[in-house]
C-alpha cells in the first residue's frame, strides 16, 4: 500500500511543471495560425508547410529529432477535419500514408535515419505504384541508433538509393526555417504532381533551430493537387502514358475499381511477365524524372560570377558556407557559393558549369564524401579542377572559419 | 464455342488479362474466394464502396481477379495499408486477404495493434500452415513436429493459435472455419463485413501440393475430407470430452462484441476538437 502511494505522490511535481509549458505551447501555436511573426522552429515550419499545402492525412512513430512535426499535426488535424495517426512503428506508417493517398488523401509523414531505414520497401512501393506521398525524413548521426539529437547529412546518398531497385528520386533539402516550410509546401506539390513519393531532407540543427518567421497569406500558397481522370471508369488506365508521363490518378471509392501492386505491371496496373511491358513500366518511371528536369532542380546560386573558388554545401553547411563566402571575400579571394534546393535528381548541369567556371572546388559536408563523389562523378573530364573536401561526422557543425581554413590550405 | 453458364462469381471477376490465376490444382484460396464473393453477392454494397488489401503470399493474389477496388501491398503490410485506406474514406468496407505467414509472422505486429484499436477492418486470413509461394517453409502455424523444407527434421517451434492472438489483443469479431465450410465461411464473411469493428475469420485451408505432399496428407480430395472430419463446431464442443477433441479445429463465431471502433472514435475526438474552436 505504501508503495503505491510513494509512485502516485511522484508524478505530481511533474504535471505541476509541465501544464505551464503546454501553455505557452498552444499559444505559439495560435501566433502562428494568425500568421504573426514568431520565432518558429523547422520542426514547426515543416507541419504549417504540410498543413498550408493541403496535407490532410499524417501516419507516424516518435523519433527524435523530428517528433515535434508529428506533435504540431497530432493538434492541428484534428482541428482542419484531417487525420492524425501515430502507428505502431514506421513501416505502418509509410504504409498507412501510401493507403491513404490512394484513398485520395495528401499524405505526410516525418521520421528520422533510424525510420527512414525501415520505411525503404514502403517508399520503393510508393515509387512503383506511383502514389503521391511526402517522408520527411529530420537527419541525425548514424549509422544506426547513433547520436540522436546531433547534426548529421548521412541520408543523402539513403534517400537516392535507400530503396532497392532502380527508381526515381526527388529529394528537397532546405537551410532555413522559412524554406522548411517552403519547401514542404513544394515537396507536397512535387508529389502530387509527378505522383510519387518525395523526400524532404532536414538537417537535426535546422529542426530545432527557431528564426523569425512569418508565414505568407494562403492567398500567395501555390497549391498543386493530383489531376482526376474525366473518362468514364472502363477507359481507365491507372498508369495512363500521358504528356510528360505525368497522369491522372483516381482514388478509391470514386468508380474507377483500379489495381494497385508492387509487382511489375501494365498501363492498367495489372501484373505482368512480358519484357516489354516490365521495360515500359522502368522507363516511364525514368523519364518521369528526366524529361522534367527543369522543373525539379532548383539551385541557389551566390556571388557566383565572378568566383574562382565555388563552395558546393547544402542545408545547414551551406549558411556556414554564405558565410565564409563573405569572409573570404572580404579578404579579396573570389569565392562563391552553389547550393542545391533539389538535391535529386542531382544538379548536374549547374554543377558542370560550376566545374567549367572555377579553379577550385571546396565540398563541406557533414557525412564521409556523400556529396562530393557525386561531384567527382561530374569532375572527371577537367582533371585539372581541384577538391577540397572538408567532412565531419562527429556530431558537430563545421563552422564558417572551418571552411575559410581549410580553403586557404587547399589552394 | 463452349457455352459456359454464368454464375454469380462471374460478374465479380475481372475479365481481361487476369487468368489463368496462379493457385495450384487443388488449392483452398479459390474456394475461399468463391464464399466471400457469393457473401458480398447477398449484401447491398456497391462494388465502388468495397477495397480489397492484401499482402503477399499464395493467397494475397486474390484481389487482383477480382473487380473491386483492389491493393496488392508489401509483405505482411496489407493491415498497415488498409488502416490508411480506412481512415481517409471510412465508409468504404476495407477487406484484407493474408495468410498465416504474411499476418502472423512479418505482419504480426500490424495485426495486433488493428485489433487493440479495433478499427472496422475485415481480415480473412486463409491459413493453410506453411509458406507455399515461396515452396513449402514452416510458418508460425506450420503444427508442431510437422515437415517444412526449413523444418526438414520436423517442427520444434509451437504454433500460433491464430484465433486466440487476435482475441488477445482486442479484436471484437473473431471466427474460425474451414475452406470445406463453404456455406459457414460465406456466412462468417458477411457477418464479419457488417460487424462494426477489427474482425478476423481464420479460414483453414489446403495445400495439397507443398504442405500436402511434405507431410503425406494424401492429396486434395482427402485434406478436403480431413477438413470436414477433423473439425467441431462450437456448439458442440461442450458436449464432448476432452479425449475427442484432441487436435481438433474448432470452428464457429468465438467471439462478437461491440466495442468502441477506430474511426468513429476519430470522428467523435474531431467533432469535440471542431466544437471548441478548431477550423472547419
Amino acid at each position: 500500500m505504501k508503495k503505491t502511494a510513494t509512485t502516485k505522490s511522484a508524478p505530481k511535481p511533474k504535471t505541476k511543471a509541465s501544464a505551464p509549458k503546454q501553455e505557452t505551447k498552444l499559444e505559439e501555436l495560435q501566433a502562428i495560425r494568425e500568421r504573426k511573426t514568431v520565432l518558429m522552429q523547422g520542426n514547426e515550419a515543416v507541419a504549417y508547410g504540410a498543413l498550408d499545402a493541403g496535407c490532410n492525412f499524417f501516419a507516424g512513430y516518435p523519433i527524435t529529432p523530428s517528433t515535434e512535426i508529428a506533435e504540431i499535426l497530432a493538434t492541428e488535424l484534428p482541428r482542419r477535419g484531417g487525420v492524425f495517426v501515430q502507428m505502431e512503428d514506421e513501416i505502418a506508417s509509410i504504409c498507412a500514408i501510401t493507403g491513404a493517398s490512394l484513398a485520395g488523401a495528401k499524405s505526410l509523414t516525418a521520421t528520422s535515419g533510424p525510420g527512414f531505414s525501415l520505411m525503404q520497401e514502403g517508399i520503393g512501393f510508393a515509387k512503383i505504384t506511383e502514389t503521391p506521398c511526402v517522408v520527411v525524413n529530420v537527419q541525425r548521426v548514424g549509422p544506426s541508433t547513433g547520436m540522436p539529437t546531433s547534426c548529421a547529412q548521412g541520408d543523402i546518398q539513403q534517400s537516392r538509393w535507400g530503396s532497392h531497385g532502380d527508381s526515381p528520386a526527388i529529394v528537397l533539402y532546405p537551410d532555413s526555417v522559412k524554406e522548411c516550410y517552403e519547401l514542404t509546401i513544394r515537396a507536397i506539390n512535387l508529389s502530387e504532381k509527378y505522383r510519387t513519393c518525395v523526400i524532404l531532407l532536414l538537417d537535426e540543427v535546422l529542426g530545432h533551430m527557431r528564426e523569425a518567421v512569418r508565414l505568407p497569406d494562403m492567398a500567395n500558397v501555390r497549391v498543386i493537387s493530383r489531376i482526376k481522370p474525366t473518362v468514364p471508369p472502363h477507359w481507365y488506365k491507372h498508369y495512363d502514358e500521358n504528356q510528360k508521363y505525368l497522369s491522372p490518378l483516381a482514388s478509391y471509392g470514386e468508380g474507377y475499381r483500379f489495381h494497385v501492386t508492387g509487382l511489375t505491371h501494365d498501363q492498367l496496373g495489372f501484373p505482368t511477365n512480358k519484357a516489354t511491358e516490365a521495360a515500359d513500366m522502368m522507363e516511364r518511371l525514368r523519364k518521369k524524372i528526366t524529361y522534367n528536369i527543369r522543373d525539379l532542380v532548383q539551385i541557389e546560386s551566390y556571388k557566383m560570377e565572378d568566383a574562382k573558388i565555388a563552395i558546393f554545401a547544402a542545408g545547414i553547411v551551406a549558411r556556414a558556407a554564405k558565410s565564409a563566402v563573405v569572409m573570404a571575400r572580404k579578404e579579396g579571394i573570389p569565392v562563391g557559393l552553389l547550393r542545391p534546393l533539389t538535391i535529386w535528381p542531382f544538379p548536374d548541369d549547374a554543377v558542370r558549369k560550376m566545374l567549367r567556371d572555377v579553379d577550385v572546388v571546396v565540398v563541406p559536408e557533414l557525412n564521409q564524401g556523400q556529396l562530393s563523389r557525386e561531384i567527382q562523378r561530374l569532375v572527371k573530364d577537367r582533371s585539372d579542377s581541384k577538391l577540397i573536401k572538408i567532412q565531419r561526422v562527429n556530431g558537430k557543425l563545421i563552422s564558417p572559419t572551418d571552411i575559410l581554413r581549410k580553403m586557404k590550405e587547399g589552394i | 464455342m463452349a457455352t459456359i453458364p454464368q454464375r454469380i462469381i462471374h460478374e465479380y471477376l475481372r475479365h481481361d488479362k487476369k487468368f489463368p490465376h496462379v493457385w495450384c490444382a487443388g488449392c483452398s484460396n479459390g474456394i475461399v474466394l468463391g464464399s466471400i464473393i457469393r457473401a458480398l453477392a447477398g449484401m447491398d454494397i456497391d462494388r465502388d464502396d468495397i477495397v480489397m488489401v492484401s499482402g503477399i503470399g499464395c493467397s494475397s493474389r486474390m484481389p487482383v481477379y477480382v473487380d473491386f477496388n483492389t491493393l496488392h501491398t508489401l509483405h505482411g503490410r496489407s493491415i498497415a495499408y488498409a488502416t490508411g485506406v480506412k481512415l481517409h474514406k471510412p465508409h468504404l468496407k476495407v477487406i484484407v486477404i493474408t495468410g498465416d505467414g504474411d499476418c502472423t509472422a512479418i505482419g504480426g505486429n500490424h495485426l495486433i495493434h488493428a485489433a487493440r484499436r479495433n478499427i472496422d477492418l475485415t481480415v480473412i486470413l486463409i491459413n493453410n500452415n506453411i509458406y507455399g509461394m515461396t515452396g513449402g517453409q514452416c510458418s508460425p502455424t506450420t503444427p508442431h513436429e510437422a515437415i517444412a523444407t526449413t523444418a526438414p527434421y520436423g517442427n520444434i517451434e509451437p504454433d500460433f493459435n491464430v484465433c486466440e492472438l487476435a482475441m488477445g489483443a482486442g479484436a471484437s469479431y473473431v471466427a474460425r472455419t474451414t475452406a470445406f465450410h463453404t456455406q459457414e465461411t460465406q456466412n462468417m464473411v458477411k457477418e464479419a463485413i457488417e460487424h462494426p469493428g477489427f474482425s478476423l475469420i481464420e479460414v483453414v485451408s489446403a495445400c495439397p501440393v507443398i504442405f500436402g505432399r511434405l507431410n503425406k496428407k494424401g492429396g486434395a480430395p482427402q485434406m478436403m475430407k480431413d477438413m470436414r472430419d477433423n473439425s467441431v463446431p462450437l456448439a458442440a464442443v461442450e458436449k464432448l470430452p476432452p479425449d475427442k477433441l484432441e487436435g481438433k479445429i474448432i470452428r464457429g463465431v468465438l467471439r462478437k462484441e461491440l466495442r468502441p471502433e477506430f474511426c468513429a472514435q476519430y470522428a467523435d475526438l474531431v467533432k469535440r476538437v471542431q466544437a471548441k474552436g478548431g477550423e472547419a
